[in-house]
């Protein structure tokens, strides 16, 4: 994991986009305060239309905010020049959810792109192509068309071709929305590999609770154009205290589960990375305290040899029992237990 | 309908064919081509610029600019091809010193025809998907490398195929102009089928006519199938 509290990379102040639109003007992002330590990976998550891709799009300018600052490693980017700009895009650059390749080029030549672009020679660029496919996992695709990849391995050859001008800031916006479970684990691995090694700040949007905590250590919660939580992930994510913030963290409470039970208390357990031991923990808890539990709900995943996800259990409404119960679930390391306000 | 297609008539049809025909498939090929390549020269820029200028395009020009080459677009494509001969005569004696003949109708079809490609080059750039652009301005690309680097050559199997149709239309272009001095086949079909009434010659002329055609589309068609990298192989 990447070094907290050092040196801030990206700083954005106050900032605010609006778009004139035939209803008048639409306030996407209103007064935007972020910072983003250098070597983060920084969530920024939100449900679609929260304002997410004009902001991830104001930090590069390919929108240009309304109102606000945003500074890049020191550059205050909305005073650069035309030319400026585009030679510090080369430090921030971007990968996206329909991976944008070209088509009529190899994988290769999608890579020396934007080495291209920054008139880097072509045996340059080659062999810095080469090498980056090989980081990727894909030597053998440089003279393949991107058609002839998968969709995991179009992704790839996206990231390498954002590596290519050696960037300081890695952008992804939606970068695994197109691809399958396993797929988006395999392609959240690589860019977490990338910010280790290579030491590049990655700001992550996404709308997927699950890229968030997969790879994040920070995480901005963006609801209707405003910033309404920031933290570490593991604060934010087992203590939600915004509407939004809850409504993505525990989306299956919104719906029926809750209101339809009466005369009982609801516990949540949130497993963020425990130890998978073998032990039924809910039978457990039968056996060595004599509480049974119903469980309502229970969404769980093991990665590796941990458990991830979120039960909820419904115990009768006495208040002994429901304390005892958060107190012995609370136990195991990673295993988070607390009443839900019904 | 007996006389038309008299043995006597058959038998000309014949020599036309040994003797003229080769001659005039070599003007109209040359004409057609010649005409297009020019057009495209003119064309191609012109369409680019209409989609490149556009307000949200990567080189936005000022509106009123945008707005008088479409009106010279327009007015270009609205008037009849024939008419449109007749109309810049002058003005093809003036380049070309003649009225007549293979060269002096390049004049009215470059005018004829650039206008039509500069729409086809503006619908093949517009199919482009928007998301490639924005990717290539994330990585700092200006203006005009996004044009060469991108738009142009994500472009090629669509210009190809729409350059096809081009091609097809100026050909027709070619056979009409026969109607006032122009060569080529046209002029054989005209004067042998309409002035003389000699309907085997006028066959003849309009099957290689259409020979020609295809020979063109098919080679446009293969050529725009190959240069497209989309396909998986």
């Amino acid at each position: 994991m990447a070094v907290l509290g050092s040196k801030r990379m990206i700083e954005i102040r106050n900032l605010s986009k609006s778009f004139p639109g035939a209803d008048g003007t639409v306030e996407a992002l209103k007064g935007i305060n972020l910072t983003i330590a250098d070597g983060d990976i920084y969530g920024i998550i939100g449900m679609s239309g929260a304002g997410k891709s004009t902001l991830v799009r104001c930090i590069n300018l390919l929108e240009r905010p309304t109102k606000g600052e945003v500074s890049i490693d020191g550059v205050e980017m909305t005073s650069l020049s035309p030319k400026a700009l585009r030679e510090m895009r080369r430090s921030i650059t971007m990968i996206f959810q329909g991976f944008n390749l070209l088509m009529q080029r190899t994988c290769l030549d999608n890579i020396c792109f934007p080495l291209e672009l920054a008139h880097v020679s072509r045996k340059e660029a080659k062999e810095k192509a080469l090498a980056l496919l090989e980081l990727v996992g894909l030597p053998d695709k440089a003279h393949a068309y991107p058609a002839q990849l998968s969709g995991g391995q179009q992704q790839r050859i996206a990231i390498a071709r954002a590596l290519a001008t050696n960037p300081k800031v890695l952008l992804c916006d939606e970068a695994t929305s197109a691809l399958d479970p396993k797929t988006t684990a395999d392609i959240l691995e690589l860019i977490r590999d990338i910010n280790r090694k290579l030491g590049i700040t990655v700001i992550v949007i996404t709308h997927q609770m699950s890229v968030v905590e997969e790879i994040c250590n920070r995480v901005a919660i963006l609801d209707q154009g405003y910033v309404v939580e920031e933290g570490d992930v593991s604060e934010v994510f087992s203590h939600p205290q915004s509407q939004a913030a809850k409504r993505l963290v525990f989306p299956e409470e919104e719906t029926e589960i809750l209101p339809t039970q009466q005369n009982v208390r609801i516990i949540r357990l949130v497993f963020r990375g425990a130890e998978e031991t073998g032990r039924p923990l809910i039978t457990q808890m039968a056996v060595d305290e004599g509480i049974t539990a119903n469980i309502l709900y229970a969404s769980t995943r093991c990665i590796g040899d941990k458990i991830y996800g979120k039960m909820l259990l419904s115990l009768p409404d006495h208040e002994g029992t429901v304390k005892r119960a958060i107190a012995y679930l609370s136990n195991g390391e990673d295993v988070l237990a607390e009443e839900v306000d019904v | 309908m007996g006389n038309l297609f008299t043995k006597e008539k058959w038998q000309v049809a014949l020599e036309v064919l040994q003797e003229e025909i080769p001659a005039a498939l070599l003007d109209t090929a040359y004409l057609t081509l010649l005409a297009t390549f020019f057009a495209v020269l003119i064309g191609l820029p012109l369409g680019v610029l209409l989609v490149a200028g556009d307000k949200n395009g990567v080189l936005p020009l000022p509106r009123f600019v945008l707005s008088i080459l479409n009106g010279i677009i327009n007015v270009l494509r609205s008037v009849p091809f024939l008419i449109l001969m007749i109309v810049v005569m002058p003005l093809s004696e003036l380049i070309t010193g003649t009225r007549i003949g293979t060269v002096a109708f390049m004049v009215p079809l470059v005018i004829a025809a650039f206008p039509f490609i500069a729409r086809l080059v503006e619908t093949s750039l517009r199919e482009l998907n928007p998301n490639i652009i924005e990717m290539a301005q994330s990585m700092g690309a200006t203006p005009f490398q996004i044009i060469w680097k991108v738009m142009l050559p994500e472009c090629v199997p669509s210009l190809v195929s729409n350059l096809t149709i081009a091609i097809t239309t100026i050909l027709g272009y070619t056979a009409m102009s026969a109607a006032i001095g122009g060569d080529g086949l046209g002029k054989i079909a005209i004067n042998y089928g309409y002035y003389r009434y000699n309907y085997p010659v006028m066959i003849l002329a309009v099957v290689v006519l259409i020979l020609l055609v295809q020979i063109f589309q098919s080679i446009g068609t293969y050529l725009a199938s190959k240069l497209d990298r989309r396909q998986k192989h």
